[in-house]
């Protein structure tokens, strides 16, 4: 949670399965549709492999299995969010980006202590949004650290 | 720009010139007399001095200080380049080179090491050569003024101060019994050899400016040499033709003359020498009637308001002032005519010279590797689009063919200049190794001459940054083991001091790096003792001469009995091999007992690119680099043999090999392939030992650019790095190395053994 207090943040909202997502929009760089990635060995489940974004070997994670969610197979739907996380870059593949949206940081709910799967550090808390809950998320909790989980 | 980028520029030129000392200090050392060359030590010095002193670095300034007056003792002819000092001056440059470097990355020096040098470079520079040097306190310019006809050679004037100036010893006996004494007693004469190159008048200079501000330090007599212009047709309108040869008559010492050089310094060629040049005065007299566009007399008081002592008087007069003190002055005068006889000498041959430098500019590196990654960009589409043309394909389109064939030959074309934009010498890094060779000569009390060959061959600059360890290491292991003791070697017949060649080559498209020594050679019975100690090798082994010699790169090897500093146990030959073959290079051994032994480096020009062999292992596309592959071969059912619960040899010829099943140790598959599938792959790993590695299929042979993988992820064990294909799609370089660490289990055979001791 950012202690500024108050604040605007702009968010880019996205779906996995049947809920939605989303990470801050400053953190994206782009959006591409789905290309077969080149498998690494000896990588954990939620990486998918490597793409070729204009020349730069790029990784791609499988955002549903690294939140524990049921991994859909990626179609021609499926969306990779490059996004920058650290001094990297990293896409993250998800059903469909549904939008972006701009939320005062007083609507954002601390989220509860429920999941197993979802350590609370890597979400940075809930908001309600047209019926909806969009869980916000602290992408660099959940790949921040690629290196020792890989190794 | 801030502080700190100056700070950075300043070292980035020390860097240089500390080349240029060290460059210009071993041509010395070879011999060179040119005075040019002895000017480019003491203007690197001079400029590092200069440089230091902006940032306040006091350590640097005062050794520096130290140095450059003694650089100027040789310069100005008043100390001889010995062998001996030479030595010393070396070792300086080493010093400063790690003073800088002290400054650079915080740390200090040893303060013994300075002081020391500091001491012997004084020593040299206050006259240890003079035998009346001993008063430094003597007053340089009072002791001729005051008491000038008693004043005997022997009382001469010592250095004051460590301005570097060392008065010449000049009696003035002569002078005063004649009574046609021109100029005070006091005054001395100089001759000032004056050639500007055409860098000063594109400065904005002038010479005649130069010449008035010199008017000014004493009388002058100024003559113009036009020799050197050319034809009127032949003429460069911005060329510099002329020069200057003045008489000065003055009561200042050199010093004051040299200031007035000062700002020109280096874009003339500007030589100051006691005493006069009386037949550089005079001839002009004599060629005067029938050549009367020559040579001018040149009177100053033209150019000054205030008059001047007209120039023609002077030279008859003058000629016993300097004839005289020439005999009662043997030790010194002879200097002083020597060095006009070096500067004819040089006039004659380096007239024509002073080539104009190649002009260069100083680029970030960042932005050279962004335009290289777009270039690899560019070669990745262009072949991303030859390949669909070729998908799309309806026949007859030759006019895109053309196009898309001219493209790929442009873009090979910008790839090789780019990656030419990266190309440097090895220059600094052989020059390195010059100190290394130094140090440890005398470390070990050997002497050893270290010959460099092919400094200019130039290769990309991450492989010289990687090349400098793996190279140090071996020189050191060259003298330290290679090189006999001076005792041993007279002994041997040869000759006191080794000599080790360090040379460089392009050769098919790969740089070789030749270490060659001519001590020993190596010790084979030794090398095959320890190993068998060791339990590398059965004592039964029937090794040749060539295996034994290779069994120095085996891990953990080492045959010095006694554990140095230098090249102590632990980081062996084997770290050389392998972080050669890190680079994609390979290192061989050849060596004669008695005579001496050879490194052979091969390198890759560059780490961007890489030829590699495009294979299929489980439905996924591997490059495998070619450098690691001996060969290639289709295995038959009969030569294949199971091995234990899960290994595979096959026989080549008469050598069972592990067959390493890629696939299965990339995780692609579970369960091993059928190997009549497929296709093996010979590959040579770290330790010499080759294993067969079964791939499914080989697509091809190419140039690939690299990618890296840890740019965005991490390193993935098995591979090396990324590279994109033409179909566009992220294919991954193997690390051959790796994978065949990773198959190892059970010591198997001896090969294995070999290995598993790594």
């Amino acid at each position: 949670m950012r202690t500024s207090g108050t604040g605007m943040l702009e968010l880019m909202a996205f779906s996995l399965g049947d809920q939605e997502f989303c990470i801050e929009v400053v953190s994206v760089r782009e959006i591409r549709s789905w290309t077969p990635a080149t498998v690494l060995p000896h990588s954990p489940d939620h990486v998918c492999g490597v793409i070729n974004l204009r020349g730069a070997v790029l990784p791609v994670m499988d955002l549903a299995r690294r939140l524990g969610l049921a991994a859909a197979e990626p179609s021609q739907e499926s969306v990779i969010i490059v996004t920058h996380i650290g001094n990297q870059i990293v896409g993250l593949l998800v059903d469909s980006v549904s939008g972006i949206f701009t939320v005062s940081t007083d609507d954002i709910h601390a989220a509860p202590d429920v999941s197993k799967t979802m350590n609370k550090h890597e979400i940075r808390g809930m908001i309600p949004r047209d019926e909806l809950m969009v869980c916000f998320l602290q992408i660099e909790a959940l790949f921040g650290t690629i290196e020792s989980e890989a190794a | 720009m801030d502080m700190n980028e100056i700070k950075e520029i300043f070292f980035q030129e020390c860097e240089e010139q500390l080349a240029e000392l060290e460059s210009g200090l071993l041509r010395l050392n070879d011999g060179d007399t040119d005075p040019e060359t002895v000017n480019a030590v003491f203007r690197a010095v001079h400029s590092i001095k200069g440089g230091a002193g902006a940032f306040g670095l006091d350590d640097l300034v005062s050794f520096a200080h130290v140095f450059e007056t003694t650089l100027d003792c040789v310069r100005s002819n008043k100390l001889e380049a010995s062998p001996d000092l030479l030595k010393v001056m070396l070792r300086s440059a080493d010093v400063l080179s790690d003073l800088t470097a002290a400054s650079r990355d915080g740390g200090t020096v040893e303060a013994s090491r300075t002081s020391g040098l500091v001491a012997e470079l004084e020593a040299y520079a206050k006259g240890q050569p003079l035998p009346g040097a001993a008063a430094p306190a003597a007053p340089a310019a009072p002791a001729p003024q005051s008491e000038a006809p008693e004043s005997p050679v022997e009382e001469a004037p010592a250095p004051t101060d460590d301005s570097g100036f060392q008065p010449v010893p000049f009696s003035f006996d002569g002078i005063d019994d004649d009574d046609e004494l021109a100029i005070g007693g006091g005054a001395s004469v100089f001759t000032v050899r004056f050639k500007p190159r055409s860098d000063l008048y594109a400065k904005g200079n002038e010479a005649v400016l130069i010449l008035r501000e010199l008017s000014k330090v004493g009388e002058l007599q100024v003559r113009c040499e036009t020799d050197d212009l050319p034809s009127l047709d032949l003429l460069d309108p911005e060329g510099a033709y002329f020069s200057w040869l003045i008489r000065v008559e003055t009561e200042s010492d050199e010093e004051a003359i040299r200031q007035v050089f000062e700002f020109v310094e280096w874009d003339s060629a500007v030589e100051i020498t006691a005493g006069a040049d009386e037949e550089a005065f005079t001839a002009p007299d004599a060629m005067g009637e029938d050549q009367p566009m020559a040579a001018v007399p040149f009177d100053l008081s033209l150019l000054e308001d205030a008059p001047v002592v007209a120039a023609e008087a002077a030279a008859p007069e003058s000629v016993p002032a300097t004839q005289e003190p020439a005999q009662l002055a043997p030790a010194n005068m002879p200097r002083a005519a020597k060095a006009i006889a070096a500067e004819a000498e040089k006039k004659e041959a380096a007239v024509p010279a002073v080539p104009a430098a190649p002009q260069t500019i100083r680029v970030d590196l960042d932005r050279v590797d962004r335009l290289i990654n777009l270039v690899g960009e560019l070669v990745i589409n262009q072949a991303m689009l030859a390949q669909s043309v070729v998908e799309n394909e309806s026949g007859g389109s030759s006019a895109v063919n053309l196009g898309l064939e001219e493209l790929q030959q442009l873009t090979r074309e910008i790839q090789d200049s780019v990656m030419a934009i990266r190309a440097q010498p090895v220059k600094p890094v052989f020059q390195r190794m010059g100190r290394i060779v130094r140090e440890i000569a005398d470390m070990t009390g050997k002497s050893v001459k270290l010959v460099t060959e092919g400094e200019n061959t130039e290769v990309d600059k991450t492989v010289i940054d990687k090349i400098a360890e793996p190279l140090t290491h071996m020189i050191r292991n060259a003298v330290d083991h290679g090189l006999e003791g001076p005792e041993k070697r007279t002994e041997l017949g040869k000759n006191p001091e080794g000599v080790l060649k360090l040379s460089a080559k392009h050769r098919s498209g790969r740089i070789v790096i030749e270490i060659a020594d001519d001590g020993a050679g190596i010790n084979r019975e030794r090398v095959k003792a320890k190993a068998i100690e060791n339990g590398l090798i059965t004592p039964e082994a029937n090794l040749s001469d060539e295996d034994i010699d290779n069994l120095i790169f085996h891990p953990g090897f080492s045959t010095a009995d006694k554990i140095s500093d230098i090249s102590g146990r632990g980081v062996g030959m084997d770290v050389v091999k392998r972080s050669i073959q890190a680079l994609g290079g390979r290192i061989s051994i050849t060596s004669k007992p008695g005579k001496g032994s050879v490194f052979t480096m091969s390198l890759p020009l560059t780490l961007a690119v890489l030829d590699g062999m495009v294979v299929t292992v489980a439905e996924q596309t591997l490059v495998v680099p070619l450098t690691a592959i001996v060969e290639t071969l289709q295995p038959e059912k009969s030569d294949i043999h199971s091995f234990g619960p899960s290994q595979r040899l096959i026989a080549i010829r008469d050598t069972f090999c592990p067959l390493v099943d890629v696939g299965n140790i990339l995780n692609f598959r579970a369960d091993l392939a059928n190997p009549v599938d497929g296709v093996a792959l010979l590959v040579e790993s770290e330790g010499g030992g080759q294993r067969a590695l079964m791939v499914d299929a080989i697509q091809g042979q190419r140039q690939v650019v690299i990618k890296s993988l840890e740019a965005n992820y991490t390193n993935v064990p098995g591979i090396a790095a990324a590279t994109i294909l033409g179909d566009g799609r992220v294919a991954l370089i193997l690390d051959v190395d790796a994978v065949v660490t990773a198959s190892r289990g059970q010591p198997l055979s001896p090969d294995m053994m070999l290995a598993a001791t790594g």
